[in-house]
């Protein structure tokens, strides 16, 4: 398909956009929608006390329309993306879909590889390699579940990274059941 | 009384003055601080509080509670000055609480940003020590409250620019050299690109004085503590190595001798001073001293005058409101009497 706005290159960026309730899509070149502002640049967010709100408000949503609130605090998306602010640890699992793409923005990574909660392991007993390989477990499926939102959301450089991710979990995972 | 980290003078101290490493980290069963009313916020004090206290572990008897909320405006402002706490926490009006190790080397605010914000600073350049003390702290709290952790995103902040390890590690570089060459918004943009980011020595927001810059890691997600340090580290290396260079070409140029010279002689001598005049003299004194050009002032007096003249640190220090012309008196006594000592 070719670009909708340049009619001269090859399609390659679909954009779907709520403004004031009416969604539009485009199938745009990446200089056009990097022209009109839809591509996510890396050096900008680095200034990040101003940038919060807006990009958590970037063009790029697409489910605006519907206001659901977080069953435990109550917060909704347009308030976290108005403040910039999350309501409660349980957004993270109600938003997640749409806090992701702000993520992955921030932090050019999704997936955490730092310092543990280690209560959450006392707690489930002392065969810590178990609870690895459990939090393993968790991990894939975690991974995958975002692994498919990406896809649907057409995020292909995430999703490839998601794919590579889970594979190398895998391959860890049938090491250690072989060794 | 032993000498506090700010009154100390620490390895690779020509450059880096100290070092912080600070820790979010958010209660499970909590909404975070902008969704809590004041029951919550005082029930999330308590909690953080006891969790310090019958932590078990020696340094737990070693912390004090200090009432944010009904301290002098001079008391709170100073915290800031001595890099205790953030501005945005003291000009919080609702309730927060401040733990304080006896040495100030560590504080940990309830009720800042996120519930607890864990901080280690120390003297120098010194980012392993910072970290393993602000892990070791973490891991003390872990046992006794239950921390938002998610197995993908790590760490649950109330801003997702914390989220992962929710660790922020940074030192506070003097760079009066590369200041003097423009070349801090050079290096800035560069160390943009490296995840890394440079302001001015009160944080977010501030402006650089007296070559005073802060350096810190930026990115908290999909990089363990480790790498960031390593990054951090690798970079302040660099710098180091730029503006002692920097320097070394520099303090041949008769103008710059002279301006160091000058800016002893006004401290020495001074009988009213305000604050940012002080502080570049210091700035340029500091600056003589590591290159040899003046060798009676040690810089752990000019680390601890730094924190000293600040106006609020000042009135405390004198038990006393003052007007600003009493304090730029009271300012050039206190640095007369300390440096020709």
């Amino acid at each position: 398909m070719l670009c909708q706005k340049c009619k001269q290159k090859q399609a390659n960026t679909h954009i779907k956009q709520v403004i004031n309730g009416d969604l539009t899509e485009m199938d745009l070149c990446s200089e056009c929608a990097a022209k009109l502002g839809f591509e996510s640049s890396f050096s900008d967010f680095l200034d990040i006390g101003s940038m919060m709100s807006s990009f958590l408000g970037a063009p790029m949503s697409t489910a605006l329309a519907r206001e659901d609130a977080c069953p435990r605090c109550g917060a909704t998306f347009s308030q976290i993306s108005k403040s910039g602010k999350v309501g409660c640890s349980a957004c993270y699992d109600t938003f997640f879909d749409r806090l992701l793409p702000t993520i992955k923005r921030i932090h050019g990574n999704t997936v955490h590889t730092g310092k543990r909660l280690r209560t959450a392991r006392l707690e489930s007993g002392d065969a810590s390699e178990q609870v690895l390989e459990r939090s393993d477990e968790n991990k894939i499926e975690e991974l995958s579940k975002q692994l498919t939102n990406a896809i649907k959301t057409q995020e292909f450089e995430l999703a490839a990274q998601l794919r590579d991710k889970i594979n190398e979990l895998k391959a860890q995972k049938g090491e250690d059941n072989n060794g | 009384m032993d000498k506090k980290w700010y009154e100390k003078n620490g390895r690779d101290g020509n450059v880096v003055i100290s070092t912080r490493v600070r820790l979010a980290r958010n209660l499970e069963e909590y909404p975070f601080p902008c969704r809590c009313g004041s029951d919550l916020r005082a029930q999330i004090e308590n909690k953080v509080t006891d969790a310090v206290v019958n932590s078990n572990s020696v340094i737990s008897s070693r912390f004090s509670r200090v009432d944010v909320d009904n301290i002098s405006t001079e008391e709170k402002v100073s915290l800031v000055e001595r890099h205790l706490v953030s501005p945005e926490f003291i000009s919080d009006k609702r309730e927060k609480t401040l733990l304080l190790l006896d040495d100030e080397s560590v504080s940990i605010m309830v009720n800042e940003e996120d519930h607890v914000r864990l901080q280690v600073m120390c003297e120098g350049f010194d980012l392993d020590r910072a970290y393993e003390l602000a892990s070791r702290i973490d891991s003390l709290l872990d046992e006794h409250l239950k921390f938002a952790f998610s197995d993908t995103l790590g760490y649950l902040t109330q801003c997702p620019t914390n989220l992962g390890t929710g660790m922020r590690a940074s030192v506070m570089l003097h760079l009066p050299a590369l200041h003097a060459a423009k070349a801090m918004k050079k290096m800035a943009e560069n160390l943009s690109k490296l995840g890394l980011t440079i302001r001015g020595a009160y944080g977010e927001g501030s402006e650089p004085s007296a070559d005073l810059y802060q350096l810190s890691n930026q990115i908290t997600l999909g990089i363990s503590e480790k790498t960031a340090i390593e990054n951090l580290r690798n970079i302040t290396k660099q710098i180091i190595a730029q503006e002692m260079k920097s320097r070394e070409a520099m303090i041949k140029n008769i103008a710059v001798q002279d301006k160091i010279y000058r800016s002893e002689g006004i401290l020495r001598s001074a009988r009213q001073i305000d604050g940012s005049e002080a502080l570049q003299l210091l700035s340029n004194v500091r600056f003589g001293v590591t290159e040899g050009l003046i060798d009676s002032i040690p810089l752990d007096t000019i680390n601890s005058l730094i924190v000293e003249i600040q106006p609020a640190t000042l009135m405390r220090k004198t038990g006393q409101k003052l007007t600003p012309a009493e304090r730029d008196k009271v300012r050039a006594e206190l640095i007369r009497s300390t440096i020709n000592r």
